[in-house]
């Protein structure tokens, strides 16, 4: 938010009534913002007659309920909940008189309305804080005027202004007074000590609404005389449409058009249903137009490139060349990982309404501001035109990101000229991408009288530009070190997929490290801390991350976990998003299969803001991490996605679940990523316990299938 | 076309929709209770699950033909005030994550649970398995199914 231009709009803060949920006008059968009355969070106080519009964040009802704005998309990370709760912590107000409401796309108040990169709460500590303290200082300017008094004679607690001779003022009758004062820019902060919010967990605020089945997501959303699309898109990537037959399709009862746009058919029709069966029966016949690529030469592509390092490496300390020569040994390896579809629960959909006067959008997407400008350029409008309204996402994972489907939902009903919700089936989304870039990583490192003498990591992956993390561990710990990158292309849609590119790195430096430490016979743990303490007296070069808080997490996880006096024990740790992560995974083995029972994780992101969603952040991250490193495949034959279904593609189940016990390093910096970072260590943290369990290590995933060879 | 009545928590409708049309689309889109997820299509993702006369079942897999005369409970009927002791449970423990398959899970262990009140963590597993949380709650699922169980 930014306070200097709010307080130049000062007619956009004036009072606005907003009786009984009025803000939801045009869309009374969507629940997805509207406060549910039955849920246990929903406040004792009484709904209040007029809310006062105070900030763009804030609106305060006469009887003292506050609605908080939450500005950005609700993926499941559960920031819906959390930066909410930054902004009723400053504005001292009691968590349950808090109901929460979605804001849509709304340049002008909020800033960074994306889920993506785990920033939302690391962006938002500074601004959120600032909101809540804003409203509280032009409440308490509010009451030292009702009351003729000083400012500093007063203070706020739990919606409450107290004056230091005992009378107090509730919020909601000062309100309307404070939405007409001055905007102060310059606002106190409290100390983290005084928190009574912050660092208390809180149930999710949409919790009542999904366990009762209430429509809260995009493929919810409803209209009077909106109609539904199908699409039908090429079967291959390279193709383009040569012929079109839609006679069986318009046969169907309930289809209303075919709309072919581009390569892609449209199937309009009144109900789903009938549009899922108008794809079906549609006849199309593509002619290729290029390459139609497979998986057998994406691997053969990622091994030749890791032959060879690059003109410009992304890093060179020292000479690795030479380090390696004069080596007595070399370890030399390479791993590598397929495409993978991100496969969020809820599929793809859109609603889009698109008329001569304005394009309407309602639905679940992470970058709805790109997604406006993109859908503007499209149509040929002004982006002022286009709105568009957040629902709650099942899921996303990157995936949405990429509002390609927000702009077809946007084509179609510039076509028909009717409010139309678009829907993917699970075999459009298996088949239409974008998906994980497949990658690949060659290590070598020298070992010299036993100790490591040279490191040089090859990255490479499709459409994935710097495919490597050059500065960050074990970068500045090793003398003679060196990164390479090479971007292969493809016309495979790629795309970012939940901590894009460490995904799998980690995996893969994190098996070779404990790999090379075995090599050196040293304790995986010891020779990690070694490294980390020897850069801190003889740093090499510059480094993107905190040599001691790595080594925090490190110490934290080898004590939590009872590191090595337990069976098929694996470490990894990692940096990413802002945050440090340790994980030790423990596996027992069955028919020479692996079960992962424990893993042990210590994090540190910082202060936490809501403790019980952090942990389903970091319980979430583990398992996804494990479950796509052991089962996750997508291969690809003449240019078309082999896997089409879930029973064709394997996702974690219960059963493969480990246990998770989660520490935190206590802290009070600012807050930073918790979405991804827990994902990254997690594969190699299996890997290495398979190789305790097993005296083989693994090399390529979905390392199942390695597993099942080796076994 | 053809004329179906339906009995969906305790209430009775009439319809008109085609004879193949999935369960699951009709209590989307004829119903509008929409609390019963379109996943995979194909009674893979357990997030369409329903009872049918009690028994846990994958609406997106059964068409609306055969279902005559039984009785259909969604999420929605699951309880009067969203108050059955699953549905405490995964408040207590703050299940969901994104919360698209929760409705799923929770159908999913009511009708389990009505068959093993008291069953062991290996048969949770077993009876959850084909229900797949994208997001990993489902360490969380496992606690709130065994509070629920205890209360």
């Amino acid at each position: 938010m930014s306070l200097t231009s709010q307080s130049k709009r000062r007619d956009f803060l004036k009072v606005s009534a907003l009786a009984g949920g009025g803000l939801m006008i045009g869309f009374p059968w969507f629940m997805g913002c509207k406060p549910d009355i039955k849920s246990d969070i929903i406040p004792s106080l009484p709904q209040p007659d007029q809310w006062f519009d105070i900030s763009g964040f804030i609106k305060i009802g006469d009887t003292g309920l506050v609605t908080i704005m939450s500005p950005n998309p609700e993926i499941g990370q559960n920031i819906k909940t959390s930066m909410p709760m930054i902004i009723a912590e400053e504005l001292e107000v009691n968590w349950k008189d808090v109901v929460v409401e979605q804001a849509g796309l709304n340049k002008d108040v909020f800033t960074r309305q994306v889920a993506g990169g785990s920033q939302s709460i690391r962006h938002g500590w500074v601004s959120l804080r600032t909101a809540g303290a804003t409203v509280r200082e032009m409440l308490l300017q509010a009451a030292a005027n009702e009351w003729e008094t000083d400012v500093d004679e007063l203070t706020a607690s739990e919606g409450t202004v107290l004056h230091r001779d005992g009378r107090t003022i509730g919020y909601g009758e000062l309100a309307s007074k404070a939405a007409s004062l001055e905007i102060p820019t310059d606002v106190k902060l409290k100390d983290p000590k005084d928190y009574k919010i912050i660092g208390k967990g809180k149930q999710n605020v949409d919790i009542q609404g999904i366990i009762t089945g209430k429509p809260l997501f995009g493929i919810d959303f409803k209209r009077d005389g909106m109609v539904y699309a199908v699409v039908k898109r090429p079967d291959a990537f390279g193709q383009k449409i040569m012929s079109l037959d839609d006679t069986a399709t318009r046969n169907i009862k309930g289809v209303i058009d075919v709309v072919q746009f581009g390569d892609k058919v449209a199937i309009i029709a009144d109900k789903i249903w009938a549009a899922i069966k108008g794809q079906k029966n549609l006849k199309v016949i593509y002619v290729s137009d290029d390459t139609l690529e497979n998986t057998i030469s994406h691997n053969e592509d990622l091994q030749k490139a890791l032959s060879n390092p690059t003109k410009e490496p992304k890093r060179n300390d020292g000479d690795v060349m030479r380090a390696l020569s004069d080596a007595d040994e070399i370890l030399d390896r390479t791993y590598i990982a397929p495409f993978l579809p991100h496969n969020p629960l809820e599929p793809m959909n859109f609603f889009a309404d698109v008329t001569a006067s304005k394009v309407e959008l309602v639905g679940p997407i992470q970058t709805p501001e790109w997604t406006q400008s993109r859908v503007a350029q499209l149509l040929g409008r002004d982006a002022s035109e286009v709105s568009i309204m957040l629902t709650r996402m099942g899921g996303g994972f990157g995936r949405r990101l990429y509002g390609n489907f927000a702009l077809e939902a946007a084509e179609i009903s510039d076509k028909i000229r009717k409010p139309v919700q678009l829907i993917y089936t699970r075999e459009d989304d298996f088949a239409s991408g974008p998906y994980r870039p497949a990658s690949g990583y060659r290590f070598r490192a020298g070992i010299k009288d036993g100790e490591l003498s040279g490191y040089h990591l090859i990255g490479a992956g499709f459409n994935m530009g710097n495919a490597t993390r050059e500065n960050w561990f074990p970068a500045g710990t090793i003398k003679d070190f060196r990164v390479d990158s090479h971007n292969l292309k493809t016309n495979i849609p790629t795309g970012a997929w939940r901590a894009p590119v460490t995904n799998f790195l980690a995996s893969a430096e994190q098996s070779f490290i404990d790999e090379l430490a075995t090599k050196l016979d040293k304790d995986p743990i010891t020779f990690r801390l070694e490294l980390l303490r020897n850069a801190k007296d003889n740093l090499i070069g510059e480094i993107d991350y905190e040599l001691d808080k790595m080594i925090g997490v490190i110490e934290l996880a080898r004590g939590k976990s009872d590191w090595g006096n337990r069976k098929n024990q694996g470490f990894s740790c990692y940096y990413s998003h802002n945050t440090y992560v340790a994980e030790v995974a423990e596996i027992e083995l069955t028919d020479d299969l692996p079960k992962v029972t424990r893993v042990s994780c210590a994090v540190d992101c910082g202060i936490v803001i809501n403790p019980l969603g952090a942990i389903n952040q970091i319980e979430g991250g583990i398992i996804d991490g494990i479950g796509h490193a052991l089962y996750g495949d997508l291969t690809f034959d003449k240019g078309k996605a082999k896997e089409k279904n879930f029973n064709q593609y394997r996702l974690i189940k219960m059963s493969e679940c480990p246990d998770i016990d989660v520490h935190f390093v206590e802290s009070n910096n600012d807050p930073t990523g918790l979405g991804e970072p827990t994902l990254p260590p997690a594969g190699g943290a299996v890997a290495n316990a398979f190789f305790k369990a097993t005296g083989k290590r693994l090399y390529k995933q979905p390392y199942y299938k390695e597993m099942e060879m080796l076994g | 076309m053809t004329r179906y009545k339906i009995n969906v928590n305790n209430k009775d409708y009439d319809i008109e929709v085609d004879k193949d049309t999935p369960l699951l689309w009709v209590l989307r889109d004829e119903l509008d209770l929409v609390g019963t997820k379109f996943g995979c299509g194909i009674a893979q993702c357990g997030a369409c699950t329903i009872h049918i006369d009690g028994s846990a079942s994958r609406s997106c897999s059964i068409p609306i033909d055969t279902i005559a005369n039984k009785k259909i409970t969604t999420i929605e009927g699951l309880s009067d005030q969203g108050d059955h002791p699953l549905q405490e449970a995964w408040k207590k423990h703050d299940v969901p994550q994104c919360g698209y398959c929760q409705a799923g899970q929770i159908m999913t262990a009511a009708s389990f649970l009505k068959e093993k009140p008291n069953p062991t963590d290996a048969e949770i597993e077993e009876a959850m398995h084909y229900n797949i949380c994208r997001c990993g709650t489902y360490l969380k699922i496992k606690q709130a199914i065994k509070s629920a169980i205890k209360s």
